[in-house]
């Protein structure tokens, strides 16, 4: 670790702040009804029209949850047949034939769901249509559904004696239109022009220097890496996702993809601030994300500095400096190195985006414990566009309801009382994702058809079940990439990814909608002050009270007993 | 219910189209006509023929050229299916797999310089690259291939570390990153040098 590497870490912390505060601002005039562009409206109504949406009609949290239920549902059955019929269709120059089954039933969960769990190689399974009009509308659209599902909890929370949330179409429409799509479209420019590629032409062949022939994948490939880093995505064009120089070129490509997977989550925390008329407290929400995460950078860099016992004993040089990173070089690329590999594996957990630009399998022990705990608190540090910051209100509400027990009066958040019902609310949407993850993980253990899964040997081996489970069900993406893909394991998972989306999705909206109708109680002096730092210790403590206990048990199983080994 | 299911059948086919036809479509159309090299995957070429692309490794076994890192693809260097190889930092195959990479190395360069140890080859040597495809080499291995290189080509040894500094690409913006050297161009300086 040297200063040039943490200053890369600093710059990249500096950047994310402010960038991500102009543009959680910028969003909240977006979910305005009021907003309008001038030259875009007679589009966006044409849009309405289409659907037949009336913008000025919004919806209560059940209403608002069967659109968006209805809508995924469809769009799951698109995506499905484009996949199994990819051979009979169009842009499919390599003539890939129809995707198998249980892989396009995994993949189609996967997108629809947000997490791009990838249980295939993109550049030698899916057709350019497959990626393009499959796939990557998924990682418009499903980006683009969380953050429509977080405005209306955000409405839910700052109305008064109000049933409604707001109007998915309307959500929907602005998150695609007003953010996500400029942004991919400049992001998509920036990385074309340094070399990812964007053509309709099939692989390229080469006839390389010592005369064999190599054939070099290639595809429409840009746009999609820039939403699949925007949206909390996650799913490369190729297998080795954003390790690809074809996806993730040099040092700047790399920084700019790494600032995205966060940069959406961060100022949707500024956005809440905004929109609820709390920047204080959103600072405060902030401020526990940040010292979360900059716990996490700071076990997983110099664990993966160290290196892993197999390379310290090897007596290869991995020390850092006279022209090499050094550190654990497994499965990383030179021109990211250590800090860039270690940086990026901490935010795609803390996001639900999962791209890497490294193996993860390759970790040393603990630097692949920090992806494996970040995923498994729910992805609230920044978290998913939508999903992490309405994951992070479940905490919320249980660390405002022990405060208030501590005190002995009524808990309240932004003025509303906490009772029985927000509290179930908020534990069945922290609680059921990681009890159900260790279920499942333990089943894949236990069983023969689990068990076939698992790649490494020992500790390791369970470590990538327990990845595997916590990644789909939490909808991250990334992979101890050596777990692999039978149909046991594709179907498990498919279950997984459904529940681990729409569980807590659901639960944020009936938990919006209790609260929407509430009045809002003067503050008082016996009030818990959620805009002070006592607040922030508060809601790291929950998360670690909660989920942290809770996989811990796991952990010692996994990395910690082959952390200890040697 | 009947109406959240016209309205979106009618949305899942308009957004497809959009932002999974058009949208796409008229990116690619313009990244043909302002990028066009990058956009068709930074191909090279030599006297009108293909030979590789700055962004993907190639298979290097003569020992005139500079060697890349290992490769897990199969076979090595597959740009057409890239991977991870996935073995655990405790893996007994990883342990081989390294100790393997680490003696070809001093095989092979031992002769040109006959010091070397095993405690003298950056671990990116005896690693494989997350892609399978990584086209660079760190600065440090590039180094230690040098002395090789110029002994079998009958070059001055400043010559071909001139050639290193001339093919690494440093940091992005001067931090951003770590350097790298192209082995396909560095390979490609050389030949040139040679004709």
């Amino acid at each position: 670790m040297t200063g040039q590497g943490i200053a890369q870490i600093v710059v990249y912390l500096l950047v994310l702040v402010g960038l991500g505060y102009p543009l959680g601002l910028y969003m909240a005039r977006v979910y305005a009804p009021a907003f309008r562009v001038r030259w875009l409206g007679g589009v966006e109504n044409g849009f309405y029209r289409l659907v037949r949406a009336e913008r000025s009609r919004e919806q209560d949290w059940k209403s608002y949850s069967k659109s968006v239920l209805v809508f995924s549902i469809l769009f799951f059955g698109l995506l499905y047949a484009i996949q199994r019929l990819q051979g009979q269709l169009f842009l499919n120059p390599d003539h890939l034939p129809g995707v198998q089954s249980h892989i396009a039933l995994n993949t189609t969960a996967s997108f629809v769901t947000n997490t791009n769990w990838q249980y295939y190689g993109g550049e030698y399974t899916m057709s350019y249509l497959s990626q393009m009009a499959g796939l990557a509308v998924q990682q418009f659209v499903s980006a683009g559904v969380g953050m429509a599902v977080l405005a209306a909890v955000i409405r839910g929370l700052s109305r008064r004696s109000s049933q409604e949330l707001g109007n998915f179409w309307v959500d929907l429409y602005r998150s695609l239109t007003y953010i996500l799509l400029p942004l991919a479209l400049l992001l998509g420019l920036i990385l074309l022009s340094q070399g990812v590629p964007q053509t309709f032409a099939g692989h390229a062949t080469a006839h390389t220097l010592e005369g064999t022939v190599q054939t070099i994948a290639r595809g429409p490939v840009a746009l999609m890496i820039a939403i699949k880093q925007l949206g909390t995505n996650g799913g490369g064009f190729y297998n080795s996702n954003s390790a690809v120089p074809f996806e993730n070129p040099n040092g700047l490509t790399n920084f700019l993809e790494v600032v995205s997977i966060l940069l959406i989550p961060a100022a949707q925390v500024f956005m809440f601030g905004k929109m609820v008329l709390a920047r204080r407290h959103a600072w405060m929400v902030f401020s526990a994300m940040f010292v979360v995460f900059v716990v996490g950078i700071a076990i997983a860099l110099p664990s993966e500095q160290h290196g892993s016992q197999v390379l310290r004993s090897s007596g290869v040089n991995i020390t850092q400096g006279h022209g090499q990173s050094g550190g654990n070089m497994s499965d990383k690329e030179v021109r990211f190195g250590i800090a860039n590999t270690a940086l990026w594996a901490t935010a795609t957990t803390e996001a639900s985006n999962g791209s890497v630009d490294g193996g993860h399998d390759a970790l040393t022990s603990y630097g692949g414990a920090v992806p494996l705990v970040n995923m498994f608190f729910g992805e609230v540090i920044f978290g998913g566009v939508g999903s992490g910051l309405y994951g992070m209100f479940f905490y919320i509400v249980i660390a405002v309801f022990i405060a208030g027990l501590m005190v002995g009066r009524t808990p309240e958040y932004l003025g509303k009382k906490i009772e029985a019902r927000q509290i179930k609310y908020a534990a069945i949407g922290a609680l059921f994702v990681p009890t159900m993850v260790l279920i499942m993980a333990a089943v894949s253990v236990v069983t023969k058809s689990g068990l076939e899964s698992i790649f490494n040997p020992g500790a390791h081996g369970f470590t990538e079940a327990l990845y595997a489970y916590t990644s789909q069900s939490n909808n991250n993406g990334s992979a101890f990439a050596g777990y692999g893909a039978t149909s046991f394991s594709a179907s498990f998972g498919t279950v997984a990814l459904i529940l681990g989306r729409f569980a807590p999705l659901l639960a944020a909206l009936a938990l919006a909608g209790s609260l929407a109708g509430k009045k809002v109680a003067p503050v008082s002096a016996g009030t818990f002050r959620t805009d002070g730092p006592t607040f922030v210790v508060l809601l790291v403590g929950v998360i670690i009270l909660t989920a942290g206990l809770m996989i811990f048990p796991a952990l010692t199983l996994g990395p910690i007993v082959e952390g200890l080994s040697h | 219910m009947l109406r959240d299911l016209r309205s979106s059948a009618i949305a899942v086919v308009v957004l497809t189209l959009v932002f999974g036809l058009a949208i796409p479509a008229l990116f690619t159309g313009f990244a043909q006509v302002a990028f066009s090299s990058q956009a068709d995957g930074s191909l090279i070429k030599v006297n009108g023929q293909v030979v590789g692309s700055r962004l993907a490794a190639q298979a290097f076994t003569k020992p005139k050229y500079f060697h890349e890192r290992p490769s897990a693809t199969a076979p090595p260097y597959n740009a057409g299916a890239t991977t991870f190889a996935n073995l655990g930092p405790t893996n007994p195959d990883l342990a081989k797999n390294v100790r393997k990479a680490a003696l070809a190395v001093l095989r092979l360069e031992r002769p040109y310089n006959p010091g070397l140890r095993i405690g003298d080859i950056p671990v990116d040597a005896v690693t494989t690259s997350g892609s399978g495809i990584d086209p660079a080499v760190s600065p440090a291995y590039a180094q230690l291939q040098a002395r090789r290189v110029a002994a079998v080509r009958h070059l001055p040894l400043g010559t071909v570390q001139q050639l290193i500094s001339d093919n690494t690409d440093g940091r992005s913006l001067g931090f951003l990153g770590e350097p790298a050297v192209n082995v396909l161009e560095l390979n490609l300086a050389l030949d040139r040098q040679a004709a």
